[in-house]
């Protein structure tokens, strides 16, 4: 029996269906033979983990709005935004606290969800086009950050705080365990709720979830305040990793959360998206970049390299749904 | 003159999409100047051999040949510009431009680099008028009703001088009164030597306007005939390719039961004024009307999908307040929905997945998961129950045929355990065999004493299965017709007000 389930698997395996997966072995060979030896080093690898988690976390929130049929281009703003804010919040407990850390942590969750609800607002109850909603809060924070920093350095006092986002749990850094506990949750989210089940309903045709007695403002509302509070935890993990935030952070964080999201097969249009294959995404990304400062290519050539494969994997996506 | 002369002739035409065979060696003959109906079950070819015609399909192998010369038709510009002309089921409008912009759309008029505006302005007018269709051609098409939009249509495959059109199923979307003016187009358009071919499934109306009638069945030809040489039975017969019976099942009274549903003075916007009416347990009662007289509309305020502002509705003698979709699925209200591709199905949903989309929050969730077991279970009853024909029932609903998509949407609104179903054009765009099966299983649930409200336009579904039908016309009440005053003849003077019953 379990033989058979094998065979009939192998059978029905069509390369189409698992194109991600190829891609995602095919670019770690070439990785491994373009680095070698050093890639396959375990501190590199842990590195290239270390370095997408930040935009990584983000871009789990960023495909269910891309799902609902929506777009977040506020995030980076908001995580300078957020960061900012909750080390003003850190600094009024002293150096030592610990309490005040853990209430930081959750005073940055609340205030990015409700940094994402203003953006929901916007777009669910006001049907406001989510592209310029969030075109004008992404120069809303950014400026609210640097009005408040007064252009400079945010510092912590707190001396334990840098220990939150620098420390290793189990051989991983701890914003690696975040980009992987948010990612399976809202995996489960996805795929094994109701509220997944309407998300891509709504996305895929509004109409028909509005005919089949679903609520869709509400949940057009809430990928964007689940966005806001994973732009919560970046916030932290970024912020306490140097211990300060400078006003001009996180920029370009939007591109780097709809790149690992694209390249994950969530569709533009709305309607369909993976969390795992966004969590594939965004590590590919990563990957991409390390092999660019081991093959000794330009760092101002690797923006062009991303921008290239987001095309590229869009045209993919395109001739997939044309078939 | 003798022989008429052959315009068009298809020969051992054949038609392969990965390796399956859809049209199988068709091959007739149209002549200059006549109306050859083309008629068949979904799936029977009839698209796939009009769009070959139409060139926007290449046949796999056969010959056509155009005025006696072999022709190729490589694409659709090639058609058009050999005079043949399509007016498509789904129009292909661009609804921000206006009337005259449509019918010259991809054969725009220029003075120089610029568009001539002006030319094309006067020139669409011309041509309206010779159709004898009252439009402005500055109007923009978003503003236009179902028939009007046909209308520019019509316009825009004439503009080219076609001297072959070809119709489309036109009338799946069009009331009787509107079906009589597209006739009288057709008519008009022969006189002045145009030939068509009319696809449609209602036998009726091809044995009205048609010459001859071509009838496909799995992809093959079964006959040519002369229409005189025809019944509606005999053309039945033919489609399905085997005795064709009584459509519908025997009529349901239910004088006497009790009022499950009691709707007083509904009114929403400028679209529905006064609306009163009622509907018993069990009974299967109909909503006639012209389009546009605001019977779907009606339902959707009932259904919260509208803003009622005044109205009161009463289920089982309560009042009850519904404001959103959600309280009418509460109350044991459904809502079948004429636009099933816009409105009913997830395309790229499986068909768990649509089958329990209302039902989820009721049914299907454990410890707040989905049970998904549980879904495939419910899903595997339905395709049982409603003979669902789908090669896996993971596959998405997009490639499913019309009559299987409708299917999967009843079984969606049936596992919500309505007790009042209403059905919104049930069997618009589905073949003869889906629409018997779909008015056995209404009959069904009327006997389960399920009440059942059917919006139709198509007049011999609502005679055939209402024992009380209420007339709309232009937002208002027309009029309620019972028992044996329910007739092709009462329904159309109320609809249209030419005269009171």
């Amino acid at each position: 029996m379990g033989e058979n389930k094998i065979v009939s698997y192998f059978r029905s395996f069509r390369f189409k269906d698992h194109s991600l997966g190829m891609a995602f072995i095919i670019l770690i060979v070439i990785a491994t033979f373009v680095g070698w030896p050093n890639f396959l080093k375990v501190r590199n690898l842990t590195n290239i983990l270390r370095q997408i988690s930040y935009t990584g976390i983000i871009s789990l929130g960023m495909t269910l709005i891309i799902i609902s049929g929506g777009i977040d281009l506020s995030v980076g703003s908001m995580a300078a935004f957020v960061g900012g804010i909750s080390i003003f919040f850190l600094n009024l407990f002293g150096p030592t606290s610990t309490l005040g850390i853990v209430l930081t942590f959750l005073f940055a969750l609340v205030l990015g969800s409700a940094c994402g609800a203003l953006n929901g607002i916007m777009v669910s109850k006001f049907k406001m086009a989510p592209f310029i909603v969030t075109l004008g809060t992404m120069s809303i924070f950014r400026s609210l950050i640097q009005y408040f920093s007064n252009a400079g350095t945010i510092l912590s006092v707190n001396m334990d705080y840098g220990k939150l986002g620098s420390s290793m749990f189990l051989g991983l850094p701890i914003p690696v365990w975040c980009f992987i506990i948010v990612g399976l949750v809202l995996h489960v989210v996805l795929n094994h709720t109701s509220f997944g089940r309407y998300l891509c309903a709504t996305g895929s045709n509004e109409q028909v979830a509005k005919y089949s007695a679903i609520n869709i403002a509400i949940v057009k509302f809430l990928p964007y305040v689940i966005t806001g509070f994973t732009v919560g935890v970046t916030a932290v993990m970024w912020s306490s990793r140097l211990n300060c935030i400078n006003p001009s952070d996180c920029a370009g964080y939007e591109m780097d959360a709809i790149a690992a999201a694209v390249i994950g097969g969530t569709l533009m249009s709305g309607g369909k998206g993976s969390i795992i294959g966004t969590m594939m995404g965004a590590v590919m990304l990563g990957i991409i970049n390390n092999m660019l400062v081991m093959g000794g290519i330009s760092a101002f050539l690797q923006q062009a390299v991303k921008g290239f494969v987001i095309i590229v994997a869009v045209l993919l996506q395109y001739n997939n749904s044309n078939k | 003159m003798g022989e008429p002369t052959i315009l068009l002739e298809l020969e051992g035409i054949i038609k392969e999409f990965s390796s399956v065979r859809v049209l199988d060696r068709v091959s007739f003959g149209i002549q200059a100047g006549e109306i050859m109906g083309l008629i068949g079950e979904n799936g029977a070819g009839k698209s796939t051999l009009i769009k070959i015609i139409s060139g926007i399909y290449q046949k796999t192998d056969g010959v056509i040949r155009l005025g006696g010369q072999t022709t190729e038709i490589p694409d659709y510009i090639t058609a058009k510009k050999l005079g043949i002309g399509i007016v498509p089921q789904e129009f292909n409008l661009i609804n921000y431009l206006t009337v005259y912009e449509n019918i010259f759309l991809g054969s725009e008029l220029h003075k120089g680099l610029l568009l001539d505006k002006g030319a094309m302005r006067s020139e669409a007018g011309a041509q309206l008028k010779m159709l004898k269709m009252p439009l402005d051609v500055n109007k923009h098409v978003s503003e236009l009703s179902v028939a009007e939009k046909q209308m520019v249509e019509i316009a825009k495959a004439m503009i080219l001088d076609a001297r072959f059109l070809i119709f489309d199923e036109p009338t799946t979307t069009l009331t009787a009164v509107e079906v009589q003016t597209l006739f009288d187009l057709m008519r008009k358009l022969k006189q002045k030597g145009v030939t068509m071919i009319f696809v449609s499934h209602k036998l009726q109306e091809i044995l009205t306007i048609c010459d001859r009638v071509t009838v496909l069945r799995d992809g093959k030809l079964v006959s040519v005939d002369r229409v005189e040489d025809l019944t509606t039975q005999t053309l039945a017969k033919k489609m399905v390719g085997r005795d064709f019976n009584q459509v519908f099942p025997d009529k349901i009274d239910s004088t006497g039961k009790p009022k499950i549903l009691e709707v007083e003075s509904l009114s929403s916007g400028s679209v529905i004024k006064d609306i009163s009416f009622n509907l018993r347990k069990g009974e299967i009662l109909g909503f006639a009307g012209l389009v546009g007289a605001g019977r779907t509309e009606t339902m959707e305020a009932l259904m919260g999908l509208r803003k009622a502002e005044k109205g009161s509705v009463r289920i089982q003698g309560k009042t009850v307040k519904i404001r959103s979709a959600k309280d009418a699925v509460a109350h044991g209200l459904g809502y079948i929905s004429e636009d099933r591709q816009g409105k009913g199905i997830v395309m790229n949903y499986d068909i768990p997945k649509n089958i329990s989309l209302i039902s989820l929050k009721e049914k299907y969730l454990k410890r707040g998961l989905i049970d998904k077991t549980k879904e495939d279970e419910a899903s595997e009853h339905y395709i049982k129950e409603f003979r669902i024909v789908a090669a896996s029932k993971k596959s998405q609903l997009r490639f499913f045929s019309g009559g299987n998509q409708q299917k999967v949407y009843l079984s969606r609104w049936m596992d919500t355990d309505p007790s009042i179903l209403i059905l919104d054009e049930p069997t618009r765009g589905i073949d003869i065999n889906s629409k018997k099966e779909i008015y056995e299983f209404i009959h069904r649930l009327a006997e389960a004493e399920i009440s059942c409200i059917i919006i139709s336009s198509e007049m011999e579904e609502i005679i055939g299965m209402c024992n009380r039908v209420y007339v709309m016309r232009e937002g208002r009440m027309a009029g309620c017709l019972e028992k044996e005053q329910v007739t092709e003849e009462n329904i159309v003077f109320q609809a249209t007000g030419i005269k009171k019953v």
